[in-house]
């Protein structure tokens, strides 16, 4: 096997070399060899290559993305913002908390339980990168029809694996979604959320400076996993003699993460490393190539130090393999002795592989051949950008109004009712989320089925925070601009329901192709939407990511844009749960409703979508927030109504402690009737109650605040009776739980 | 009153068991799997967790763990441990309690709120609670199918060593709805419920959990 290097790739400028089959386009190619004034050696097109595709590049969505900087508001929270593997906030009382959300869609449909399991393993390290220990996760998940065959393929699959491998990390998973939508079907989205928290003199950044300081791989050997596309290389290079092409997807060892993550911790606790990096997507050459860029520049690898677990990888696959639970540190080599020794004790392999250099380039030799010399910062930063066309989707010409039933009697109301409340979207997802621990570290203070996730963060002052993670992707096909808002406003609201403050927003934007100019126009007016709305409310985006190519021929996905929101609550004991806690309380809405159905869960029962998003109000959405957080000793409970509207909030709150509720929905005063009373998902409401000397109070808040507020009843009784509809309780939860559990055992 | 938790690579719950005692006004000492040191604690609790990433056989790496022989030669001269979850399927792989733990009946991993009851409370970790009490401590686990041989079941039964059982419903296809178990001596109890994740109901079902450290913490002084 003959080492294709950098003197050879200088005597055989002609070679014919397989750039079209490893995705780069003629153009990047000629770039490639501009940049290095001669054709780039097979290692060096493989690390080209994978750094410039579009999930690692975002190529094609830069030019959106900027806006984020751009209209960034001030924010005193940030404290390391979008750029870095994560971005960090202060919480106060010397807390910073980072978080991110990533998507694993495309291996989760391939593999659905490696897939799934090694999105939750890449965030955690992405979390654990910046001195952080995560301290929960949530996930979003979406797939096609609920009783299609390919769901009961991916479903279970993929639930196990979110639980595999998060439960084996003792990491509680907090919350999340499960959404069923026919444009999912083959395009299944895994997103995974981690949060983290560390002391603000901890953080850490991935950048190698310090000539001399030495580069450190740890964790887990070097295998043929997630070699993907770039396994053309080897076969294209060297002809024969070569294992069978190994699997594009990641296998993951949760076992290895754990204890990666206290040897981690245990080092930062230390204050042993100058920067560090996580292998995920492109493996060693994203890491040694962001941290040298991050840097001076000059680094130099010698890769045959690599451990490895498959002793025929060539070097271009030791560069791209995307084996999971592995770390790369900058290291002082006066404080070696001391990391390895921690290493040791968790039994954790490392090995020093190079060291950080006075030049500009990475160098990376194997065997003393000199394979890669590239400046870093042309691999990692200076990718291609492109400004894709864009063009207002043909669809919207063919939108329709909803033309739904109108609802009076109590059969009406009980048979409309029941039917939503058991469609796959709104049904009890305990059958999934029991197979989560909500429990481990013993901080979860709230976690699923409640508006948001919430975790203590210390224990003798109580400081908590809280997290959502929203999207509706129906509204953001009828409006991607204002559907990114009205994902923003929910999530926020979800947040301040439960009593916590919103400070910061992570997103997960998940499109079909960006070469359809259709979709492109989604994503467009996507970002426009969500970085107006943060600057308009003073909320800075910490990073995100972008999954393109969510697509089966050329229907794409509709456009999901998952927006997370983390919220700080100074007092975790004060938190407002959603289940309405005892009898005799006044059940209130706070907010108006109006009678638009397009986009609701109740139109896609009936087959319909509709022909608009609602246009969010705001300033009343503000207000709403201010709301929540001034009156929340005044509630005894609080949930914010959203998907499957008043209908199925009734439904959760009733349920959770079986204690019912008396509701009248007088026709005549809600516009749209008994119907949108029930089953619009107008934004901007709550359902809460009180204890009837504390309505006084609350109505004066609400005119301080001109929030609407309007009284549906009491609670008390074995039923939920709206009008004259009763519907025992036992009959509800029946019809609520057991859809689930039927479909998929 | 010194109550060791052990940190075996992939425990998880160690640091729940080490608020517990702390909470129940104990002083919890941290314990490494890899060193035969007891600190001199009176007593010792294996956490949860998927020690070894349940390779082989959930507990059957951690049985072999340096820690692990101390705490055998100690339990067998009756030295109070309780294994919780993970180290209810350790103590099993050690023989210091009888049967196996195998693969929940759904074939899932099950995190709920479970109902209780104490059957035994002649333990030192379980003496704070009445006999007949009703509990709702979380369980979560994918291996928790207690499982034995008839004529073990039968001892463990006539000899009142089941020391809590499912009730309501039972979550995993348990022998007799078997719950938590206890050794011939009654010093080493095994439980696959979560007593350290119910000690404060701001992040747990309940409180009822708390019993089993204050009641281990009443029994050494009562010795």
């Amino acid at each position: 096997m003959a080492l294709d290097t950098v003197t050879t790739a200088a005597a055989q400028p002609d070679l014919v070399q397989p750039w079209q089959e490893l995705g780069l386009k003629e153009d990047e190619y000629a770039r490639i060899k501009e940049i290095l004034g001669r054709r780039p050696t097979s290692s060096e097109l493989a690390m080209y290559s994978v750094m410039w595709s579009e999930h690692c590049s975002y190529k094609s969505s830069k030019v959106h993305l900027k806006q984020f900087g751009e209209k960034a508001p001030h924010s005193d929270a940030l404290l390391v913002g979008i750029g870095e593997n994560a971005g960090v906030v202060d919480i106060g009382q010397g807390y910073a908390v980072t978080f991110k959300i990533e998507s694993h869609n495309h291996p989760s449909f391939i593999e659905p339980y490696q897939g799934a399991a090694t999105g939750v393993g890449g965030i955690v390290r992405d979390i654990l990168t910046m001195g952080a220990r995560p301290i929960a996760i949530m996930d979003p998940l979406r797939f096609g029809p609920a009783d299609a065959p390919d769901t009961r393929r991916v479903l279970p699959g993929i639930v196990a694996g979110v639980g595999g491998y998060g439960n084996c990390l003792g990491l509680p998973n907090i919350g999340g979604e499960v959404v069923f939508d026919a444009s999912y079907a083959g395009n299944p989205l895994v997103n995974a959320l981690c949060v983290g928290v560390m002391r603000h003199e901890d953080i850490k950044l991935a950048t190698a400076h310090g000539t001399g300081n030495l580069v450190v791989l740890f964790g887990a050997k070097t295998g043929g996993d997630g070699i993907g596309g770039v396994s053309v290389l080897a076969s294209e290079t060297f002809a024969s003699g070569k294992a069978a092409k190994r699997p594009a997807v990641q296998v993951g060892d949760p076992f290895a993460e754990k204890v990666l993550i206290e040897c981690s911790l245990e080092i930062f606790a230390e204050d042993l490393v100058v920067g560090i990096q996580d292998l995920g997507g492109a493996g060693l050459s994203c890491a040694t190539s962001e941290l040298a860029s991050a840097g001076s520049g000059g680094m130099s690898i010698q890769l045959e130090k690599v451990p490895l677990r498959d002793p025929s990888l060539s070097p271009e696959e030791i560069l791209m393999s995307e084996s999971q639970e592995r770390m790369c540190a900058i290291i002082e080599p006066a404080k070696l002795a001391r990391f390895m020794k921690i290493c040791r004790k968790w039994e954790v392999t490392a090995t020093v592989i190079g060291e950080v250099t006075e030049g500009k380039n990475l160098e990376i030799t194997f065997n003393g051949e000199l394979i890669v010399d590239v400046p870093p910062r042309t691999v990692a930063h200076d990718g291609p950008v492109y400004n894709r066309p864009i063009a207002k989707p043909a669809y919207f010409a063919t939108l329709t109004p909803t033309a739904l039933p109108k609802i009076e009697s109590a059969d009406e109301i009980k048979s409309e009712l029941l039917a939503l409340i058991s469609s796959p979207n709104i049904a009890d997802k305990s059958w999934v989320t029991d197979q989560y621990d909500r429990y481990v570290q013993g901080n979860s203070v709230l976690s699923q089925p409640e508006d948001s996730g919430m975790i203590r963060i210390d224990e003798s002052t109580n400081l908590g925070v809280a997290i959502s993670t929203d999207a509706n992707a129906r509204w953001s096909y009828l409006d991607p601009y204002n559907g990114a808002k009205l994902a923003l406003l929910e999530s926020c609201r979800n947040i301040a329901t439960t009593g916590a403050k919103p400070l910061a927003v992570t997103n997960c934007l998940n499109f079909g192709s960006p070469e359809d100019p259709g979709v492109m126009w989604q994503f467009a007016e996507t970002v426009r939407g969500l970085a107006d709305i943060c600057l308009e409310m003073g909320l800075p985006v910490t990073g995100g990511n972008v999954s393109f190519y969510n697509q089966t021929g050329t229907v794409a996905i509709l456009p999901t844009p998952v927006i997370g929101t983390l919220g700080v609550i100074q007092d975790v004991t004060s938190r407002t749960r959603m289940g309405f806690p005892a009898a005799d309380l006044m059940v209130m809405q706070i907010g108006n409703t109006s009678d638009n159905f397009s986009g609701s869960e109740w139109a896609h029962l009936h087959g319909q979508m509709g022909d608009s998003a609602p246009t969010p109000d705001v300033p009343a959405e503000m207000r709403l927030i201010d709301l929540l957080l001034e009156g929340q000793p005044l509630f005894e409970s609080a949930h914010d109504l959203s998907d499957g509207g008043l209908a199925a909030a009734l439904t959760e709150a009733t349920l959770r402690n079986g204690i019912g509720a008396t509701i009248a929905l007088p026709a005549q005063f809600i516009p749209g009737g008994v119907a949108a009373g029930l089953f619009a998902e107008t934004p901007g409401r709550v359902l809460i109650t009180v204890h009837p000397a504390n309505a006084e109070a609350l109505s004066a808040l609400a005119s301080k605040y001109e929030i609407p507020l309007h009284q549906l009843g009491s609670t008390g009784g074995s039923d939920l009776m709206i009008n004259e509809a009763a519907i025992p309780l036992e009959q509800l939860r029946k019809a609520h739980t057991e859809t689930l559990p039927r479909l998929f055992g | 009153m010194r109550v060791g938790v052990v940190t075996f690579p992939g425990s998880l719950d160690d640091s729940s068991a080490l608020r517990a005692i702390r909470v129940a006004g104990g002083i919890p000492v941290p314990l490494f799997h890899a060193s035969d040191d007891l600190k001199e604690v009176q007593a010792v609790v294996l956490p949860g967790g998927f020690s070894y990433g349940d390779y082989l056989r959930c507990g059957a790496i951690s049985r072999f763990a340096p820690i692990m022989s101390s705490i055998i030669i100690a339990a067998e001269h009756g030295f109070p441990v309780l294994g919780i979850c993970n180290g209810f399927q350790i103590l099993c792989e050690s023989h210091l309690l009888p049967g196996a733990l195998t693969r929940n009946q759904g074939l899932h991993f099950v995190c709920t709120d479970q109902p209780l009851i104490v059957e035994n409370n002649s333990t030192p970790w379980t003496s704070g609670y009445t006999k007949g009490d009703r509990l709702v401590i979380p369980i979560k686990n994918g291996e928790g199918s207690f499982q034995a041989s008839t004529e073990t079941l039968a001892e463990l039964e006539s000899e009142g060593r089941i020391v809590l059982r499912y009730t309501e419903s039972n979550p995993n296809g348990s022998k007799n709805d078997i719950a938590g178990i206890t050794n011939a001596r009654g010093n080493v109890v095994g439980v696959m419920p979560h007593p350290e994740q119910a000690i404060e109901s701001l992040t747990g079902p309940s409180e009822d959990g708390l019993t089993f450290f204050t009641s281990i913490l009443h029994s050494m002084v009562g010795r």
